[in-house]
């Protein structure tokens, strides 16, 4: 496998358009990832599902503007240049 | 400020001139020499006092080529202005992104730092004391305490691979510039997610250790060492070499990798001991110690395998 530096960007920019696409409502609530499910017991150490629920929402909250510019210039790249 | 647009417009025009003809002094006797007058003789002494110090006899031999060539001078002096100016920008967006002081500390080395770290790295098991000395709550910098971890070998280890995998290729004639490209950026981008799917376990796992991320850079850049050992006992002693040096390697850097992560990621649980959540956190912590661990080999064996055959 011989990667390039522009693999490694595709890759993460695929990545997260997948975690940005995930519908709070329509899905994630339904599998029991909703946000008003996590605030669970008080303590100092929250469990894997909490934490990821956390991630999924801040990636979600945080990438959402950047990655319109972020696609739209892939787009425009790989519409140019194949 | 209109000193250096002057100087730059002198600059210019005796440089369009001065292509067919350097010697001629009527070229350049006007346009320079008008051009700024206190600037030039303030780089005209710096220029004496490093030409006269090492030359002693032909000093003013030396003062009259820079008097006699202003444009060179009037050059020098919008050239060493651009290169300050360019030096303040980059500084200035650098230390937006990654704090220069941080990253310092891990280029911090000495000689004797680094051949201790390289030995440890190639045979690590007897060494007693693992702890990462601390000097009021600050880790101290690798010159003094040879567990503390950097990030000059692992850069330097990663130039020296490139250069072993061009020449490994190019003995067996399969050599070309864009494969060396290809090759540094495979290995760099394997150490990219590397420190990435580290990232993202430690903060799922909740591990809150005081490894910031140029620590994971460093842990993950050590096995550039096992790689160009891998690589040389491949060159120097065919396929059995390889295979040999690939274990040894293999079992000195998991063993290095598991005694150091102990330390920092295991010992943490001392801080936060609860008593009924504590029994799957030292497990799972063990885990990504162990993976970690058990990775290095994997990546090792893909990243020189074709470079030996």
């Amino acid at each position: 496998m011989a990667f390039t530096l522009y693999s490694l960007i595709q890759a993460v920019i695929l990545c997260v358009n997948a975690v940005a696409v995930l519908h709070e409502e329509r899905f994630l609530s339904k599998i029991g990832w909703g946000v008003d499910q996590s605030i669970g017991g008080f303590g100092d150490e929250p469990g894997i599902k909490v934490q990821l629920m956390n991630l999924v929402r801040s990636v979600r909250t945080v990438m959402r503007v950047p990655l319109i510019a972020v696609n739209s210039v892939c787009i425009v790249l790989l519409l140019l240049f194949g | 400020m209109d000193l250096p647009q002057h100087g730059y417009r002198a600059s210019a025009k005796p440089r369009a001139r001065a292509g067919p003809h350097t010697g001629d002094p009527l070229l350049f006797a006007d346009t320079s020499s008008a051009a700024p007058p206190m600037n030039n003789q303030g780089y005209y002494t710096p220029g004496y006092s490093i030409g006269g110090a090492p030359v002693g006899g032909p000093a003013d031999a030396g003062v009259n080529n820079l008097f006699a060539d202003p444009m060179a001078s009037a050059a020098m002096m919008y050239g060493s202005s651009l290169a300050n100016q360019g030096k303040e920008i980059v500084n200035k967006e650098i230390s937006r992104y990654v704090s220069v002081n941080k990253l310092k500390y891990f280029f911090a080395v000495d000689s004797k730092y680094v051949m201790k770290k390289l030995l440890l790295l190639v045979f690590p098991y007897t060494h007693q004391d693992w702890e990462v000395r601390y000097h009021r709550d600050t880790p101290l910098t690798p010159r003094h305490d040879v567990n503390a971890d950097d990030l000059y070998i692992p850069s330097m280890a990663f130039i020296t691979y490139i250069l072993l995998a061009g020449m490994a290729l190019g003995i067996q004639k399969r050599f070309s510039p864009e494969v060396l490209g290809l090759c540094a950026s495979t290995a760099l981008v394997w150490v990219v997610i590397e420190v990435l799917v580290m990232l993202l376990c430690l903060y799922i796992l909740s591990v809150h250790s005081d490894l910031s991320i140029f620590d994971l850079f460093a842990y993950s850049g050590y096995k550039y060492v096992g790689m160009i050992f891998t690589v040389l006992g491949g060159l120097l002693f065919g396929s059995d070499g390889y295979f040999v040096a690939l274990t040894w390697s293999s079992c000195a850097l998991m063993f290095f990798i598991v005694r150091s992560l102990k330390m920092k990621i295991l010992s943490s649980l001392s801080h936060d001991s609860m008593g009924a959540g504590a029994t799957a956190k030292p497990r799972l912590r063990l885990y990504i110690t162990v993976a970690t661990a058990a990775f290095q080999p994997i990546i090792i064996y893909w990243l020189t395998s074709h470079l030996v055959r």
